[in-house]
């Protein structure tokens, strides 16, 4: 217990917020490598997914994406590539991007797929062209789950950023290694109390923004209207939604 | 593969590390998950408690938990229980919704069945409810256990990550082989265990393949799945 004080001690005192090794500057390192990541795989998942789902075709992609990286070892992929490429930002971006691709994908694709087929040829019937119907239709309907796969995504990355404090660059996963390194777990666990503090407020304030956006016929029709059919848990469905934790 | 061949004591024992670490906290996730499942399907309120706090949990980001947890255990740093409850604490959190939506799934019609010819409420959960909900349980132990087989690797910053020890050792003499070596072999045991979930879920839950199959032929035959 006088290890925790003495951590909050750590973080609550000025002098450590400012300056080259303060908390301030890596807070912001952190949320510059979670950006970058998400960025990067923002551009990739979700097209696809919204593709995958727009058409109905290539499902077993997406069961097959997200179910073999979540067998990958990201901390053993990030060391392994950077043997390769040198230390540097660009290795650890194209490593978080890698992590939230697959709930981002997973998110987008089973978004659209949960929306009711009847609801798509509706709109298709009454002269929407695909786009409309994408853009008008589906994604706003789909909001839900494909916010709860950005949710998922940037906890993702947020935890596995930490491990940036291990190949040269910092974040707030640095005093974590730093602590460790020199035997100073007060040091350590003020960096885990910061990390889960940054993991905890992002989650907190995506769950608002999933709230603020989503149409409100939506979050409220979830049970209720038809336009999203209520999907049953089956093992596919499990094994492609259920969350992923790399970091 | 040189390097493996002198080695292979040490990646050997570091695999029955490895399976070892990470088996305990999926055996406890999926332990754990079969009450506190049940009563989050059974009670809305406590529902809404349980996956908020579990979601909290599941939120930390692991090396900040296996750090934080020696000075909440009062144990040391390197002491292995440490990562055992750490990514157990994930495990259950995955569990109890998957748990949740699995009993919420068993349909109505055929617990109420149940009741009506007599089945005590005992009785009923263990043959009725549990078996039906089997393949989503199973489902989501396939994920808890792949999860916990990759996730245990970050546990080598804390001294315990079974074959995450050759990801540091391999990346502070710069020898890629090796870490290759850690990635394959953690990648053989995901999929090794993936494949005994399923062959017990085969062996236990016999009709949950005749019914899969059931329904691809029902899809086949034109009929919407």
């Amino acid at each position: 217990m006088n290890l925790l004080f003495a951590a909050f001690a750590f973080i609550f005192d000025p002098a450590n917020l400012l300056g080259e090794r303060g908390i301030l500057p890596r807070l912001v390192d952190h949320l510059l490598y979670t950006g970058l990541g998400l960025a990067v795989a923002f551009v990739i998942g979700i097209p696809l997914g919204l593709l995958i789902g727009h058409t109905g075709k290539g499902r077993n992609f997406v069961i097959a994406v997200t179910s073999s990286f979540r067998a990958i070892p990201t901390f053993g992929l990030l060391l392994f590539i950077i043997l390769f490429t040198g230390l540097g930002l660009w290795p650890l971006v194209v490593v978080l991007a890698i992590l939230a691709v697959p709930p981002l994908l997973a998110g987008a694709y089973s978004g659209l797929e949960s929306v009711n087929r009847d609801t798509v040829d509706a709109a298709r019937a009454i002269g929407m062209t695909e786009w409309q119907i994408l853009f008008s239709v589906e994604i706003p309907l789909a909001l839900p789950l494909i916010l709860g796969g950005v949710r998922s995504a940037t906890l993702q990355v947020i935890a596995t950023a930490t491990i940036a404090g291990y190949v040269g660059l910092t974040g707030l996963g640095r005093f974590l290694i730093e602590g460790l390194a020199l035997h100073n777990y007060t040091i350590a666990l003020a960096g885990a109390i910061l990390v889960a503090a940054l993991a905890l407020a992002a989650d907190g304030l995506l769950a608002l923004v999933q709230k603020l956006v989503v149409p409100r016929g939506v979050s409220r029709g979830l049970t209720r209207s038809r336009s999203i059919r209520p999907k049953k848990p089956t093992g596919f469905r499990v094994m492609a939604m259920a969350p992923t934790k790399e970091g | 593969m040189q390097w493996l061949w002198d080695n292979l004591d040490l990646v050997v024992g570091l695999s029955l590390e490895h399976i070892q670490l990470s088996a305990l906290p999926i055996v406890i996730g999926f332990i754990a998950c079969i009450p506190l499942g049940w009563v989050a399907h059974r009670f809305r309120l406590t529902r809404a408690i349980q996956l908020t706090l579990f979601g909290i949990l599941f939120t930390i980001p692991s090396l900040a938990l296996f750090v934080t947890l020696p000075s909440v255990l009062g144990t040391k740093i390197l002491n292995p229980i440490n990562v055992v409850v750490a990514l157990a604490i994930y495990a259950v959190a995955i569990m109890v919704r998957g748990a949740a939506d699995a009993f919420d799934a068993v349909p109505g019609d055929v617990t109420r069945s149940a009741t009506a010819v007599g089945f005590s409420a005992v009785s009923r959960f263990w043959t009725v409810e549990f078996p039906l909900a089997g393949p989503v349980l199973l489902a989501n132990l396939r994920v808890v256990s792949v999860t916990t087989v990759s996730l245990l690797s970050v546990g080598a910053l804390v001294g315990n990550g079974g074959l995450g020890y050759l990801f540091i050792n391999g990346y502070q003499r710069d020898f890629p082989t090796e870490v290759m070596i850690g990635i394959v072999f953690t990648l053989v045991i995901a999929i090794v265990f993936d494949q005994i979930l399923v062959g017990l879920g085969r062996i236990l839950m016999p009709w949950s393949r005749t019914m899969a199959s059931a329904d691809r032929a029902a899809r086949r035959a034109g009929g919407s799945a």
